[in-house]
């Protein structure tokens, strides 16, 4: 048993993968990213009362915020159903299909009928205030190394809009990615250890792109995962980007959710919670901070703020103690804080003297709050309302601290931590999308079986059986580029597989390694190298020095001036070159004769290589001497 | 009560005893959930349509899996939010639509929230402006609205004035808000604002423009200085203030935009910003507000809105007398004109006392008659120029009128008096909207 799964680890995942399919869920519009605004929306959000007068916590939480929504207007990628101007119109049913051929690919079961829902997200992403969902299918499993993983549930919802900048009283996102069409797919609480969710995650995005109707990229998958141990809580992390991260990040969760068990054991040792909430006191220590050397202390002073001191009854020594590697208990509290109260971040008894504060003024706080020999304090400046409202909720974190783990949803962090996002959305959440009417999975089935992705072993044969080996077969099965290698296979026929995967998994990586920035080579431009391959007007061996001319940093010639420049050239040029270069080498033919061939070959190949085959050069080579030399 | 279940779902889940909002198992070799038990509205008689424990509602055909019975539901109790007795400064007066409502969550039914409390409770901010009391006159669709209803809105308005407001609001659905307001405007004589608001984006979406439309409109309820009807909705797509407009030149001019309603022919008369919590008034040959509020709303609804159209034959015009019809609007095409064919028809219709008014399906402009022979023949048949007026607007002023008359010489001053602003006899440049092209 591994130390995870002694520790009663369960992870679930949630696979979130673009669909690449000619226009939106909800509306016509392109599924492509566009930079090009024709102009600017400004917007706020309210949350919807429920019949019982209550408001989801989490929607409550980011309308509490009163943020200015801000939205870029892009021309070719949104119109009103984007602008949440005109009601949503029917959905695209390609993204319905593919939900369905992914549940009938996990064994699962379609739902019969599928009804669209709003999901409140009122953090402006959505121009609604809601994303629309629908499940399409329940059930089904994957096989992996350590047994099955079960799937919950398929959905297909529409994309967030994407987030360009974020202030404390403003957000503001570009519509371009807004309804783009999501396949959701959730794993149930099976995956026992870090590295098994990496794996499954892997499996699942594979079968994604063995449909070849996925998007690839950065930003096109997302997963979110829900981790729990034994006596935590499931909490869920969000925004997952790099697949190889996910063990890191279960990791550091795993250890946080038992360090704050810890925790919680070690202060009911000293203190109930009872008698935390009894004694836990405010005090205004803004005179003892006048002359302070703070430099934030004095900014925010000069501004008319407050200082305000918090006493923590038994916490001394715990708010330094560290959850996840660089984040102290101390830090999960300044989230909270961060999050809830607006204000830039806190200090706390563990780690002062710092920061500007001298042991002299830590000493008076101490005094002044009454601190006894196992309570911290927390020290928060700002303005006053905002600090007030600071401290009422440090004390309620610190109060769940004697709960444990309290329900969050989490933001991961690029390193493997992850940071307090919000609180977790509550039932109160989810309500029927009346604009959209219901649609009869079995009127799809047909043409879902139709898209239902190979398995991985049946597509390892169908590349071999293309001609690929299987070193080179196996890259590509493994390959995001899976979906360019079928769509250029198929188009460009005189080309063989082999190039073609050659191109897209080894090429590239050469390309890279020599400097060039592969960033700029677009599907496009691959496309019209091979495209050029395939006419015949330029050969194989020519690709990778036309990538790597064109992706030179710095240059700035399109991809059709550089093939041109590599273009074939006629087998009545060729001629011409090589009697040309036979006549400036007369004598050595004349001496050497049929051995002058590879002298004549290296000179020729000098000025032709890469528009034109080498086998080809030296047939022609062969007909010249043996015309020379009758 | 299975509510929307008929056929094969109806017959499994009567058998079974289960009931709206009672929890189900549904399960099969492959899949196995619960949920609540929802409402139908499904296209096909044999699915049960179940709520999730995710929240996400599904549907499940009891061909393909079994259904067992795991609990009885809560019984969702409709709270009725009680009156206020205390008058509020500023009168809401609700006439449909859901300016504002509330979610139920466990079936995804909308219901307007219309008692003061509740409202408040949406829009906490009004309580920062004034005091407010609410009255649910009726609750019907905007596109049923009717001239008997209009009646009993301008009564409504009167005694809420009489009972000391210093402003009203009127929330009404959008499709035929205009129509209202012209009528409203026709009939009351007003000691204060009476403002038509409603939502283009519906309440039960936290996107919705009726926090914003409201709360400006219960501002500018108490704040305007004027004593007439407007329509107070979004100014632009963006959040950032409402417009008020007269409501005899007003106009919904896209079926779903937040800024579907413009002034045509006109501008308007002030500008709410709500997050300053003032109202900039734009124009100053606004109505004053008089002294008392007097009512005079009476409508003869025996009146047709005739559009022209090439190929309209003027045997409807004989059609519509033999009906009874006591006036038309027509609505012609460009300076005012039908077709040459109408000319007897129309002069008969005179002589029989029918009112015969001339608008533009133009909108915006002025109706000319003197400019083409076919606009001189009209006239000549008893065709009355209607100069800018919105035909909709000329449609309910013709019904007030023949509520006040049926002396077709006493009609025919009505229509051509302008009374509440309904004509203006300026049109500068700006009041035509241009288009972007390039
Ligand atoms: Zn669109």
């Amino acid at each position: 048993m591994s130390e995870y799964e002694k520790m009663g680890l369960k992870v679930g995942l949630e696979i979130h993968q673009q669909i690449n399919t000619s226009h939106k869920l909800f509306c016509e519009c392109p599924t492509t990213l566009d930079e090009e605004s024709q102009g600017k929306l400004e917007r706020y959000l309210r949350p919807v009362v429920s019949e019982l007068g209550q408001v989801d916590v989490a929607a409550f939480f980011e309308w509490e915020k009163g943020k200015k929504i801000v939205y870029e207007v892009p021309r070719k990628s949104s119109c009103l159903v984007e602008c949440d101007e005109e009601p949503p119109h029917p959905m695209n049913l390609d993204a319905i299909k593919l939900g369905l051929a992914m549940t009938l690919a996990f064994n699962g079961e379609p739902v019969d009928e599928i009804f669209v829902m709003r999901k409140t997200v009122i953090d402006g992403s959505n121009t609604s205030g809601f994303q629309r969902t629908a499940i399409v299918g329940l059930g089904g499993y994957i096989k992996d190394a350590e047994g099955l993983v079960t799937i919950q549930t398929i959905a297909i919802e529409e994309d967030a809009a994407r987030k360009l900048e974020d202030t404390p009283d403003s957000v503001k996102y570009n519509l371009d990615r807004l309804g783009i069409p999501l396949i959701e797919i959730s794993t149930g609480p099976d995956i026992k250890t870090p590295e098994q969710a990496k794996r499954v995650a892997l499996l699942i995005g594979q079968m994604l792109r063995l449909t070849g109707r996925v998007k690839r990229g950065l930003g096109t998958i997302r997963q979110d995962l829900n981790v729990s141990i034994a006596g935590g809580v499931k909490t869920e992390i969000k925004g997952v980007q790099e697949l190889d991260m996910i063990p890191k990040i279960i990791e550091n969760e795993a250890n946080r959710q038992r360090e704050l068990l810890k925790i919680r054991d070690e202060l009911r040792t000293r203190i109930t919670r009872d008698d935390f909430e009894r004694k836990v006191k405010e005090k205004d220590l803004t005179g003892l901070f006048t002359s302070s050397r703070s430099r934030l202390i004095q900014s925010e002073l000069k501004k008319g703020g407050k200082v305000l001191g918090l006493l923590a009854p038994g916490f001394k020594g715990i708010l330094g103690r560290q959850v996840m590697p660089g984040r102290r208990f101390g830090t999960e509290v300044s989230d909270y804080v961060k999050a809830l109260a607006g204000l830039g971040g806190i200090f706390h008894s563990d780690e002062l003297p710092n920061y500007g504060i001298v042991e002299e003024e830590v000493q008076r706080v101490a005094k002044e709050l009454g601190t006894g020999e196992l309570d911290g304090f927390i020290l928060v400046v700002g303005p006053e309302e905002k600090v007030r409202k600071a401290l009422q909720v440090i004390r309620d974190r610190l109060s769940q601290a004697f709960e444990g783990v309290p329900k969050e949803t989490r933001a991961a962090n690029e390193d493997g931590t992850s940071k307090f996002m919000r609180p977790q959305p509550g039932s109160a959440r989810m309500y029927p999308e009346t604009d959209i009417p219901s649609i009869l999975s079995r009127e799809l089935l047909e043409d879902a079986k139709k898209i239902m992705p190979s398995t991985p072993e049946q597509k390892l044969k169908e590349l071999m059986k293309m001609g690929l080996n299987e070193e080179l077969a196996k890259q590509v099965l493994n390959s995001p580029r899976l979906d360019q290698f079928e769509y250029l296979t198929r188009k460009y026929t005189n080309v063989s597989p082999t190039i073609v995967a050659t191109t897209l998994e080894n090429t590239l990586k050469y390309v890279k390694s020599q400097g060039g920035n592969i960033d700029k080579i677009t599907d496009e431009d691959i496309e019209t190298v091979i495209a050029s391959v395939n006419q015949g007007k330029i050969t194989k061996d020519s690709i990778p020095q036309i990538l790597l001319e064109y992706s030179t940093p710095n240059s700035n010639t399109k991809i059709e001036a550089v093939i041109s420049k590599y273009s074939g050239i006629s087998e009545e040029e060729l001629i011409n070159l090589i009697r040309e270069v036979v006549a400036q080498n007369r004598e050595e033919v004349k001496s050497k004769g049929d051995k002058a061939f590879s002298l004549l070959m290296g000179k020729v190949m000098e000025r032709v290589r890469g528009r034109v085959e080498g086998k080809k050069v030296a047939e022609l080579i062969r007909k010249v001497m043996k015309d020379e030399t009758g | 009560m299975l509510e929307g279940y008929r056929g094969k779902a109806l017959e499994l889940l009567s058998s079974l005893g289960a009931d709206i909002g009672d929890v189900l198992q549904v399960y099969n070799d492959k899949v196995n959930v619960k949920g609540i038990l929802m409402p139908s509205y499904s296209r096909d008689d044999s699915v049960v349509v179940l709520k999730l424990d995710n929240g996400y509602n599904a549907g499940f055909s009891v061909n393909k899996v079994k259904v067992t019975l795991l609990g009885r539901g809560n019984k969702v109790v409709e709270r009725k939010g009680h009156e206020v007795s205390r008058p509020g400064k500023v009168k809401i007066i609700s006439t449909g639509g859901t300016i504002v409502s509330k979610v139920e969550y466990e079936t995804g039914a909308v219901r307007p929230a219309l008692s003061t409390e509740e409202i408040i409770r949406f829009v906490p901010e009004i309580e920062e402006i004034t005091s407010i009391s609410a009255e649910v006159l009726f609750s019907i669709l905007s596109e049923n609205m009717k001239p008997e209803f209009w009646v009993k809105i301008a009564e409504a308005v009167k005694r809420a004035f009489d009972e000391g407001s210093e402003g009203v609001v009127v929330a009404h659905g959008t499709d035929t808000m205009s129509y209202t307001a012209a009528a409203l405007a026709f009939s009351l004589r007003l000691p204060g604002p009476v403002v038509l608001v409603g939502s283009q984006r519906s309440s039960d979406r936290p996107s919705s423009d009726s926090g914003i439309n409201l709360v400006s409109s219960i501002l500018l309820a108490k704040e305007a200085p004027f004593g007439e009807v407007v329509v107070n909705m979004h100014g632009e797509s963006s959040d950032t203030y409402t417009l008020a407009h007269r409501g005899v030149k007003v106009r919904k001019m896209h079926t779903s935009r937040r800024d579907a309603f413009q002034s045509i022919n006109d501008h308007p008369l002030a500008k709410v910003l709500w997050k300053e919590k003032t109202v900039k008034v734009l124009r100053d040959d606004y109505i004053k507000k008089s002294d008392g509020v007097e009512v005079n709303a009476k409508f003869d609804s025996r009146v047709f809105l005739l559009k022209f159209y090439p190929g309209l034959k003027p045997d409807i015009v004989e059609i519509l007398l033999s009906a009874g019809y006591r006036g038309i609007i027509i609505e012609g095409t460009g300076l005012g004109h039908t077709s040459s064919d109408f000319q007897e028809a129309f002069r008969k219709a005179v002589k029989d006392g029918i009112f015969v008014g001339m608008t533009s399906q133009c909108l915006f402009g002025r109706v000319n008659m003197n400019v083409y022979q076919t606009g001189r023949m009209l006239q000549q048949s008893g065709v009355v120029p209607l100069e800018d007026m919105l035909p909709e607007v000329a449609l309910v002023k013709l019904m007030w009128a023949l509520g006040q008359t049926s002396d077709l010489n006493e009609v025919k001053r009505i229509m051509l008096t302008n009374m509440v602003g309904e004509y203006n006899p300026r049109h500068s440049l700006d009041h035509f909207p241009r288009w972007k092209h390039e």
